[in-house]
């Protein structure tokens, strides 16, 4: 008899384990054990991602690390969006965009280094974001998601067709980081730091409000809250990672153009969200480093990368659609074991 | 009573497409009472909420808040001067537990502005005035219905969290839609000393209400809307009594006796 069969004498039964139970909201820890069971996953996750580029020989897989966590602070910015305050965004390569050329200008014309080209340009993109999706904030459904496809789009060919900023060649010359270790390290920390943190905000007092955009905008008004400006507050957390990943992504390759507007910024990271498993915040990080290294390693198979990369992702739509995080959540948080009925 | 009117609303028109939803509307609400607004099925009782409330813009019209001119301003600004409704189809945070839907309007500027053990602030965070404004509506303090999703929730807390939303504003006026509808005979009669203890408080209620019994316990004055236009104002035994009521509301004298059994 298949093991896994359920009959009419027996069934599978799940418990929430105990400590499960009483955190949810409150953290009510009394044992070891349960600390244990609480910091483990949190400490692999964060000694994980730290020991990474220390596992890594080579200087071109170090970079896609590099690269892997830009699109992590997208994918959080991504399920952030989508999943605690219902805004649906393509809008990864119109974040990534503007703050390359943020930061590659500000350095450029300025002279400024790294240190403040990296800040102004988040502050400075997450800024001109927001007011340019300003107009579609108040409207409900598919607009946000289009306006945020639209502005990469647009920008684009404004940039070519006026040859401003360099035109097709971009900003050459942007300064570089001074330390390897540096640069590998500071992205690695500021993906840490933005996904616990994003994690708090979604369950504080403010989170609760950008919850309740998603679940129901009426109510949010009857509540005396404007909609419009939780909505521009997420944006602007949202777009100002994308543009602290943008600006780190310019002075990495020290260089903006174009083709930091590409749509992989905004595709690469819903994919990742799939995958890692929406509304864990995690998931989606996960995602991004599980995507980006296989699409460098299927670079090999040439063309035929797409194919491998889209029979990845029917895997997990087909086999795991609520994807890795949601699906090891629940593993992790209960028993599972078989009862005679 | 103070008698001093809160709320008037003066010839609300509105229509939709070719329909006439409301055609030059004039109420006033006075301070401290229970204002009820009834008509038949589709007469624009939800309509003129709307409209007060700011969630639909009308066509032409006034509304006169406390004095002040907030004809088609932002639901949210209504909001926040106190002129507070429920939904009558209820709108909760379903993906949150019952007392963190109150933390939302706990957070907004009036209840932040107020403060007070209803505002939040100094008497604990906002999840513990969250639990009192639930246990004043009628949720167990003790129990777990306030941590309950409340999309596990039934229809009768969902319709006491709507009231407990408003509430958290710290209202001045409650423009309740519909607050009985669904609700269970004994449901119901667990609401009505709510009511009572909510104007007994000094809010200002405007009901709409199909179950005009338990409405003529609570109303002072009664509104009766047809076709998006008002009938009659008065007393309830008085406008139950009119003619034009009668036949377009209640349809038969017969209805009146049930109105008031017992």
């Amino acid at each position: 008899m298949d093991k896994n069969l359920i009959t009419a004498e027996r069934r599978k039964e799940r418990l929430d384990r105990g400590i499960k139970v009483r955190t949810e909201g409150i953290y009510a820890v009394s044992s070891w054990q349960e600390v244990t069971y609480l910091v483990l996953p949190r400490l692999i996750l964060i000694v994980g991602l730290l020991l990474l580029p220390l596992l890594i020989p080579s200087l071109y897989w170090k970079r896609v690390v590099s690269i892997a966590a830009i699109y992590a602070l997208l994918a959080l910015g991504f399920d952030f969006l989508a999943h605690f305050v219902g805004l649906v965004s393509l809008g990864g390569a119109f974040f990534i965009g503007v703050g390359g050329y943020t930061a590659a200008l500000l350095n450029k014309s300025l002279g400024l280094p790294p240190v403040f080209t990296i800040p102004m340009a988040t502050i400075g993109g997450a800024i001109i974001c927001t007011l340019l999706l300003l107009p579609v904030l108040p409207l409900r459904g598919v607009y946000f998601a289009i306006v945020t496809l639209m502005y990469p789009l647009a920008l684009m060919r404004i940039i070519e067709a006026l040859n401003i900023f360099g035109g097709t060649d971009g900003i050459l010359g942007v300064a570089g980081f001074t330390n390897r270790w540096i640069e590998q390290y500071l992205i690695i920390l500021i993906v840490i730091f933005a996904s616990f943190g994003l994690r708090r905000l979604v369950n504080e007092d403010i989170g609760l409000v950008f919850r309740g955009v998603k679940d129901n905008d009426q109510s949010v008004r009857a509540s005396g809250l404007s909609i419009t400006l939780y909505k521009a507050i997420a944006v602007f957390i949202a777009s100002g990672l994308g543009s602290l990943g943008g600006a780190y992504l310019a002075h990495i390759y020290m260089w903006s153009g174009i083709s930091q507007f590409a749509l992989d910024f905004s595709v690469i990271p819903i994919a990742a969200t799939v995958i890692g498993g929406g509304g864990t915040l995690v998931g989606p990080l996960l995602g991004c480093f599980f995507l980006v290294p296989i699409s460098e390693w299927l670079r090999e198979f040439g063309t035929l990368r797409i194919v491998f990369y889209s029979v990845i992702l029917m895997a997990f739509i087909m086999f795991r659609s609520e994807g890795i995080m949601v699906y090891a959540q629940r593993k992790y948080h209960q028993f599972q074991r078989w009862v005679k009925v | 009573m103070s008698g001093e009117d809160i709320l008037q609303v003066k010839d609300v028109c509105k229509t939709f497409g070719g329909v006439q939803a409301l055609l030059n509307v004039s109420f006033n609400v006075q301070e401290g009472e229970v204002f009820g607004i009834i008509g038949p099925n589709g007469s624009g009782k939800t309509t003129l909420i709307n409209c007060i409330t700011g969630f639909i813009k009308m066509d032409s019209g006034k509304v006169l808040y406390q004095g002040e001119n907030i004809s088609n301003r932002t639901p949210n600004k209504i909001a926040n001067l106190g002129l507070t409704r429920t939904f009558q189809i209820m709108r909760p945070y379903y993906s949150l537990p019952a007392y963190k839907n109150l933390v939302i309007p706990l957070f907004s500027p009036r209840a932040r502005r107020t403060g007070g053990w209803r505002g939040g602030g100094k008497l604990g965070d906002r999840g513990t005035v969250a639990i009192d404004i639930l246990e004043e509506i009628g949720f167990e303090r003790d129990s777990f219905v306030p941590y309950k999703l409340a999309s596990s929730l039934p229809t009768g807390y969902l319709k006491r969290l709507e009231l407990a939303r408003c509430l958290a504003l710290r209202p001045d006026v409650i423009l309740c839609d519909e607050v009985f509808s669904g609700l269970s005979m004994s449901e119901i009669a667990s609401m009505v000393p709510l009511i009572e203890k909510l104007q007994m408080d000094g809010i200002t209620l405007v009901m709409i209400e199909h179950r005009l019994r338990e409405l003529f316990r609570v109303a002072s004055r009664v509104m009766v809307l047809n076709f998006g236009e008002k009938l009659t104002e008065g007393i309830p035994e008085e406008v139950m009594q009119d003619e034009k009521v009668k036949e377009a509301y209640l349809g038969s004298e017969k209805l009146l006796d049930y109105t008031f059994e017992g």
